[in-house]
């Protein structure tokens, strides 16, 4: 076991993967220089020929990702915030994403999108503090949200090792985290839950940085008697609807914390699939905790108005819990 | 027979199996044997039939949404591009692509597009890829005048540009984007435009194949040698509207007298006349090849009726290359855990 930072995690996923396979390389601004953390001292390991620096042009370069792994390339992308996802929508969801159906199987697109330092960062505001995981879900797009180090290594290596188009968000406020990665620097694969914690009143689906959130709000609520089983679902897209169903099957509530926005979210999702087939097995309704359908705000007073906070979700536990289980 | 007249014959077959296809296809639509909609190449043929004349096995493409052109010139099977269109399951895309996505990657044709220059950009790291791989190919990217105001394009050919890629890019200037003039949709002229991004541009004829094919094998030759990108206009027109249905649509955006003066200059009433005045190629031959051409797409369109359709329980094939997760991709109405 090493002790890791989850961003250096993330570095040495794409150092081991980029040793491992020489079609691997990553591509976008500022990764000589690794200016997120995430390519540093990649290009004094592999050169100019595997770590590609892009003139400020995403639509560009995610077609070009894209034409690269027809050609027999697995590029990584990294974007140095989400929201410039935005300007390359169309080369992900109608190009990159649709080309494996569209051409009856002849093409494969085996790219990975980095999207850094995803979610709000204090302070900075509007078009720097985006979480859209929830609209690359809906057109299709697998991803993936490492919570923790260690998924953070093999949940990218799976993502690298996939034939289809996957996007990995690192969150903010969970890079600078410290976990364990074993010495076998196990692969993570997608489509797969984990549960932090077991417990017995209430499932917290937690997305993403809300993981470490959810945890200490399942120890405060302890002290209240209150039992929070943790779900981590990690992978969004596949989603783990079994071990979801196993869980809800145990606890009988459901909460989702999800930092995207609430309407037509991820959470929303969740909260329609257990309502559609877990229904016998719900003590309560589904309830959420999503980030509001507002911009962030610059201030940070307003930020956490609009952003899920630790506050928030210890509420809207107990109030789930307590609702009925004190009236049982 | 020499060079030119081996070449006048293979030009016109090309263009010949190109007009036919596009007006069987039409044929096809109105008759609801083809869903959806087809964009025809009529008019345009000399474009494809110069440009992948010039091109060679190790080379890739990208098309546009107008695209049975290229994909027949580059050589793909008639029938199994006409069982696509017909959505059968012999289809080059199984079905899956219709004429706005028909591709054959193992001629290295990477599909046509439904948006405008979006396949420039792939084709540029395609390009990339083939040098990183030590691949001698060079990468086409087709696009109209309408595709030299799409941000893309210009972020595509600056990227080609920086890092010296063998890209050649392809403007098939036919005037019209849609039922817009480029002449309203750009102050500048596409060459003029396409000039400051530190490559050499060239613009041609592109109702003449031997124009085209003279061009454009310098051009592919060069950048196959290392010189990087290259701009290739081609200044073309379209006989028939944007698609299928514009028929039926009563459009005013230019005139018949318009369609009749270029109609004079239509490749496939030019070139075989020109080739048969200096004696490259006979009547004879000219008939033979019509009839040839006939006969094939007599064929194709039997092939494609007689093609099985997809089975209904296969919708969601190929949706991903690796689709190995329970319930996944998920279907339409119920979760199937």
């Amino acid at each position: 076991m090493t002790s890791v930072r989850y961003l250096e995690a993330l570095r040495q996923g794409l150092h081991d993967e980029m040793e491992r396979d020489p079609r691997v390389f990553v591509i976008g601004e500022d990764v000589r220089q690794g200016i997120r953390g995430i390519t540093r001292g990649l290009f004094a390991d592999f050169g100019p020929e595997r770590v590609i620096d892009t003139p400020i042009s995403e639509a560009g370069f995610t077609g070009f990702a894209t034409g690269a792994a027809l050609a027999g390339m697995r590029p990584v992308v990294e974007f140095q915030v989400p929201s410039l996802m935005f300007l390359a929508f169309e080369q992900i969801v109608n190009q990159a994403q649709k080309f494996s159906l569209m051409t009856g199987g002849q093409a494969r697109v085996p790219v990975t999108y980095i999207l850094a330092g995803s979610g709000a960062r204090r302070g900075l505001a509007g078009q720097h503090s985006d979480h859209p995981y929830s609209l690359l879900i809906h057109a299709g797009v697998k991803t993936v949200i490492p919570a923790t180090a260690e998924d953070a290594y093999g949940l990218l290596l799976s993502a690298i090792r996939d034939d289809d188009p996957v996007a990995l968000f690192s969150p903010a406020a969970v890079q600078s985290s410290r976990g364990e990665l074993s010495d076998d620097r196990p692969v993570v694969p997608l489509g797969t839950a984990r549960v932090h914690r077991r417990g017995e009143d209430v499932t917290v689906v937690a997305v993403g940085h809300l993981v470490p959130v959810v945890l200490r709000s399942a120890e405060k609520l302890e002290k209240e008697d209150i039992s929070v089983e943790v779900f981590d679902p990690r992978s969004l897209l596949p989603f783990d609807h079994a071990a979801l169903v196993r869980s809800v099957a145990h606890t009988g509530r459901v909460l989702v914390c999800d930092d995207s926005y609430r309407t037509a979210g991820f959470g929303a999702e969740v909260a329609a699939f257990v309502a559609e087939e877990c229904f016998e097995s719900l003590r309560a309704p589904v309830r959420r905790v999503t980030r509001a359908d507002v911009p962030v705000p610059f201030s940070v007073l307003l930020e956490d108005q609009v952003v899920p906070t630790q506050e928030v979700v210890v509420t809207a536990i107990r109030d789930l819990v307590r609702t009925d289980k004190l009236q049982s | 027979m020499t060079d030119w007249s081996m070449k006048s014959i293979q030009f016109y077959r090309t263009m010949r199996l190109i007009r036919r296809f596009e007006e069987e296809v039409r044929r096809l639509v109105n008759a609801n044997e083809i869903a959806g909609v087809a964009h025809e190449y009529i008019g345009e043929e000399a474009v494809a039939t110069g440009v992948c004349a010039a091109l060679t096995d190790a080379d890739i493409l990208t098309s546009t949404h107008r695209g049975h052109g290229h994909l027949l010139a580059r050589g793909a099977d008639v029938n199994a591009m006409m069982a696509e269109l017909f959505g059968r399951t012999t289809g080059l895309n199984r079905g899956r692509g219709g004429s706005m996505h028909i591709a054959d990657f193992s001629l290295g044709v990477y599909g046509a597009n439904g948006i405008v220059a979006a396949g420039a950009p792939i084709a540029v790291g395609a390009a990339w890829a083939l040098q990183a791989r030590g691949r001698p190919g060079v990468a086409v990217t087709f696009f109209g005048d309408g595709g030299i105001n799409q941000g893309v394009l210009a972020e595509a050919m600056n990227m080609a540009a920086i890092w010296n890629l063998p890209v050649v890019f392809v403007c098939e200037n036919n005037g019209f984007a849609v039922t817009a003039r480029i002449t309203e949709m750009s102050k500048v002229p596409i060459a003029e435009r396409a000039s400051s991004f530190g490559f050499p541009v060239i613009s041609v004829d592109g109702m003449d194949p031997r124009d085209v094919f003279e061009a454009a094998s310098q051009i592919v030759s060069d950048a196959r040698g290392g010189s990087g990108p290259h701009f290739l206009e081609c200044r073309t027109y379209r006989y028939v509207g944007h698609h299928t249905a514009e028929a039926t649509m009563n459009l005013t955006y230019r005139t018949d007298e318009e369609i009749a003066t270029m109609r004079e200059r239509d490749p496939l009433v030019v070139w075989p006349a020109l080739m048969i005045k200096e004696g490259f190629m006979s009547d004879r031959q000219k008939e033979e090849i019509d009839a040839e051409v006939d006969a094939s797409l007599a064929r194709a369109v039997e092939f494609a009726r007689n093609s099985a359709e997809p089975l209904a329980e296969s919708a969601f094939d190929y949706a991903y290359a690796s689709s190995d997760f329970p319930g996944f991709p998920a279907p339409g109405w119920r979760h199937a855990l």
